[in-house]
């Protein structure tokens, strides 16, 4: 019997130790919000937060998961009201909008270890997570208006 | 998000669990459905007002709209109900919108070829005059006052000299006594009252998205539902010889191992067959899948080697082809002799990769079928699924969910009749989750294309004479074995509609066979024909030493309309669409200028390079400026986009879109090449099928979106056919080194 903490929420597991944390998210615990785009670490669709560093969730067996606190984007703000997620609305990044929970935790992630990120910063924070649709500028901006907004 | 919630009475369920069924739980009825609230059947209708299947007003106010085509990101959710919002003169605030299940009544639905908005514009606009007026005549008859003395503010009825008001939904259930107006009776607003039309609005569910609410397919979830992989036949056509059907169930969570029957004749949207695991979640499924040893008897495709197939591509491009449009005879004019280019084009095949992959989840119960899924085409899930099933497409109810990127591959539902099909033999609720290897090793891949160009050049350095023949395999193949030749349709697209006034010109096509499905792509033959005649005209340019954008404005010749009457051959366009070379100009000048064409000081190693087209009616000029390194690595500081595609619903989201294409044309540009070995396909993941990254993108994309009275043309599609040769015309700018086959991630560019 495995246990964590999910966004707050104390869950055990005793399903197969090496599932991947993404499916037990998704088809375990029904939250889905974080997606998934390639199982290998590639794309960073499914990326969430273990002990407040942005993982892949899609190499996290549970066995790795166990102990930890994961937030997901469903755990980022109940309301859509983290500075990233704000700043990613007014500047309407997304397009089909996939991709948007990975990048959001990922840019999260960034922003809360480096509140003025330069462009090299955050082309290497977010060089992991692709989107097809190519919302990149307007990813880049984002980032840089939320930094704006807690300055 | 963790709150329970009665769910039963909502509609959008129905079907997927049974009817009456209490449902009360967040887990199995995720917050993102009920927040996407799609696919209700019905709830416009039940409306207390609903003048039309497209727009339903409730007594509290709401009004109810309806989006009919898919939502991938092309923003055709939210462009066409704020068309209908501002003839109703509605409260966007107060407006929700309802995805359409698949259904005749709705006209088209496949959501490809980028003409949402221009098919459906009017009878939006019409849609939503009507119910206005029906609001207004309930309020003139309430007020006993003349109809004509009545105007609407937003929601709202007024009658100015009495300073009566009355809110729409007031007025819901006396408007749906008042006769539906005919066509002729309706107003609509002059241009200076449209609130949203032209002006946009941000994506009705981009709060959604950012909180991880939004439902895509992949989310979609039923109660006691089970969870599918399919290992599908490595070559096209393989049938499956042997497998393990035990070993899968050793893996923890598998339940059932099924044998999927292949197609029959044309693949076309038929399942490719092969063996399904059916598990209790979707890694097991995939584990289970990996114990399959599935051995797989040859197909006549085990032939497809990519390297010799290129070979015999290029050699038929080399040899006369069925000439599909001629003008004068550009042969006695070669045979003058002077100076003569000659060139070969390549483009290798794309996968789509969408970042959801295709899924599907299916609920069959005896002689009736529901369906949740990420589809372009939710009619087409409607017949394959009936087809499979045995039944008759009403039967089959397709919930259209949001869709993570479709580009094409989602019109295609061959996935989700693999999910029907589970379904049916397992007697559950069964998703079928394709993983990215399913994506890119099983696609409809868009078309390779050889392209032979040639052209002699007069003293002025000027064509006297244009030949170009493509070669593809057609994506008529998919649907009639044998074909061998692109239709109208894609040679339509940047091949028979070049717009360049010459004396003498020809294009042909050539035959190719197909041993892959072959499907449509975001701007599908667009791509490899504009990277051709958009790179040649740079060649000529040079040849001739000419400016390229002065070139282009020259070859363009003369302000006209280009119509098949007076250039036989060129393909006919919808009326009020005719080919317009002024808007191309423009749009050539505009980008130009915006770029600091000819005036800006670019260092060493730095380029510009430009190209123009016009595809699904909409004009596109974009200039790339490149810098490749002495490493030869390419970097891609600025991109400037112009385009004129009419009147532009949602100015802001289309900008979104042309950004997007920049990105899309740089990933099939650098790295996009599908290959096969002995019929499989050599790819499998983003690893080495890359997709451009933030590092690699276009840096900065300036669109300038011109405002245009001219009907509504496509904006999901057309920015990328430019891209790639405006790129690649800038590295022959920076480096010297002309590209001719795609992608540049072959290419050594680093200092000899
Ligand atoms: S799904 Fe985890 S990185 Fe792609
Ligand atoms: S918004 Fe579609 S993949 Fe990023």
């Amino acid at each position: 019997m495995l246990r964590l903490k999910v966004n707050g929420v104390e869950r055990t597991f005793d399903g197969d130790s090496q599932m991947p944390l993404l499916w037990y998210l998704r088809d375990i615990l029904g939250l889905t919000g974080t997606k998934y785009g390639c199982g290998m670490a590639l794309c960073g669709s499914c990326t969430v937060h273990q002990n407040g560093k942005a993982v892949r969730a899609c190499v996290v067996p549970m066995s790795k998961a166990a102990g930890s606190e994961i937030r997901t984007i469903e755990g980022l703000s109940s309301d859509g009201s983290h500075p990233v997620q704000k700043a990613w609305m007014k500047i309407n990044v997304p397009q089909c909008g996939y991709c948007q929970p990975g990048q959001i935790m990922q840019a999260a992630a960034l922003f809360s270890s480096n509140h003025h990120p330069t462009d090299a910063q955050i082309d290497e924070a977010m060089a992991g997570n692709l989107c097809r649709c190519g919302t990149y500028q307007r990813i880049r901006a984002a980032i840089k208006d939320a930094a704006g907004e807690r300055a | 998000m963790n709150e329970i919630t009665n769910v039963s009475r909502r509609g959008f369920l129905q079907g997927v669990f049974s009817a009456g069924a209490l449902v009360l739980s967040v887990k199995l009825v995720p917050q993102s459905l009920l927040a996407a609230e799609t696919g209700a059947p019905g709830t416009v209708d039940q409306a207390a007002f609903h003048p039309s299947m497209w727009v339903g007003i409730e007594p509290d106010g709401t009004v109810i709209i309806v989006a009919h085509r898919s939502e991938m990101g092309s923003g055709s959710r939210t462009a066409l109900p704020l068309v209908l919002a501002d003839e109703l003169d509605a409260d966007w605030k107060r407006v929700r919108i309802e995805q359409a299940i698949g259904d005749k009544r709705y006209g088209s639905q496949d959501t490809d070829g980028s003409h949402s908005v221009r098919d459906f514009y009017q009878p939006m606009r019409e849609a939503g005059a009507t119910a206005r007026l029906m609001l207004v005549r309930a309020a003139a008859k309430e007020w006993g006052v003349p109809e004509s003395e009545c105007e609407t503010d937003l929601h709202t009825v007024v009658h100015k000299s009495s300073g009566k008001k009355a809110d729409y939904g007031k007025l819901a259930t006396a408007a749906a006594q008042v006769p539906v107006p005919s066509k002729d009776e309706l107003k609509f607003k002059p241009k200076s009252a449209w609130r949203y039309v032209a002006k946009g609005s941000p994506s009705y569910d981009l709060d959604t998205i950012c909180c991880g609410k939004a439902g895509y397919g992949m989310d979609a979830q039923a109660e006691g539902m089970l969870f599918a992989a399919v290992q599908h036949p490595p070559v096209l056509g393989s049938k499956v010889k042997s497998y393990d059907d035990k070993a899968p169930l050793q893996v923890k969570g598998v339940q059932q191992v099924i044998a999927i029957d292949g197609f029959k004749g044309a693949p076309a949207f038929q399942p490719l067959g092969g063996v399904a695991v059916v598990a209790d979640n979707t890694w097991s499924a995939f584990e289970g899948r990996k114990k399959l040893n599935a051995t797989w008897e040859n197909s006549p495709h085990s032939v497809y080697n990519s390297d010799e197939y290129k070979k015999d591509l290029q050699k038929t491009a080399r040899t006369a082809g069925k000439v599909s449009r001629i003008k004068g005879d550009v042969d006695a004019e070669f045979a003058k002799g002077g100076k003569i280019l000659e060139a070969d084009y390549y483009a290798p095949h794309l996968a789509h990769v969408s970042m959801e992959p295709p899924v599907a989840l299916a609920d069959v119960r005896g002689d009736k079928a529901v369906i949740w899924t990420s589809t372009q085409n939710p009619q087409a899930v409607q017949e394959v699924v009936g087809a499979q099933l045995g039944i008759p497409p009403e039967n089959v109810t397709c919930n259209v969910a949001l869709l993570g990127g479709g580009f094409g591959r989602k019109s295609k539902p061959d996935y989700v009749a693999e999910a029907a099909i589970l379904s049916k033999k397992t007697g559950k609720p069964v998703k079928v989750t394709w993983s990215r290897e399913d994506d890119i090793k099983f696609g409809y891949y868009h078309s390779v294309a050889a392209m032979y160009m040639k052209a002699s050049l007069g003293a002025d350095g000027m064509p006297t004479a244009w030949l170009h023949r493509s070669v593809f395999p057609p994506i008529g193949s998919t649907f009639a074995e044998g074909a061998q030749y692109g239709d109208a349709g894609e040679l339509g697209m940047g091949w028979t509609d070049v717009p360049y006034q010459l004396a003498n010109f020809r294009a042909e096509v050539g035959p190719a066979v197909n041993h892959v499905r072959i499907g449509w792509y975001r701007s599908v033959a667009n791509i490899y024909h504009a990277f051709a005649v958009q790179s040649f005209t740079d060649e000529l340019a040079h040849a001739a030493g000419k400016d390229p954008v002065e070139y282009r404005l020259a070859l363009l010749g003369d302000a006209r309309k280009i119509t098949p009457k007076d250039t036989p051959g060129f393909p006919e366009s919808p009326a009020g669409y005719e080919y317009d070379t002024a808007r191309l100009r423009r749009v050539i000048e505009l980008a130009a200028e915006q770029s600091g064409w000819g005036k800006k000081k670019l260092g060493k190693g730095r380029g510009l390079g430009i190209a123009a087209h016009r595809s699904f009616l909409t004009y596109v000029a974009t200039v790339v400026e490149v810098e490749v390194n002495n490493q030869g690595e390419i970097k891609i500081p600025r991109v400037d986009t112009v385009l004129d595609a009419g009147l532009v619903v949602n100015p802001e989201q289309t900008r979104n879109q042309f950004e997007g294409a920049a990105v899309f044309g740089t990933s099939l540009a650098r790295y996009g090449e599908i290959t096969a070995k002995n019929g499989v396909i050599e790819q499998s993941n983003f690893n080495d099928y890359q997709i451009a990254r933030m590092g690699d993108a276009p840096y900065h994309v300036n669109v300038r979106v011109l405002e245009s009275d001219a009907p509504p043309a496509g904006v999901g599609e057309p920015g990328v056919p430019p891209f790639a040769p405006a790129l690649c015309n800038a590295i022959f700018a920076a480096t010297g080194k002309r590209v001719r086959e795609l992608p540049l991630s072959k290419i050594d560019f680093s200092a000899a």
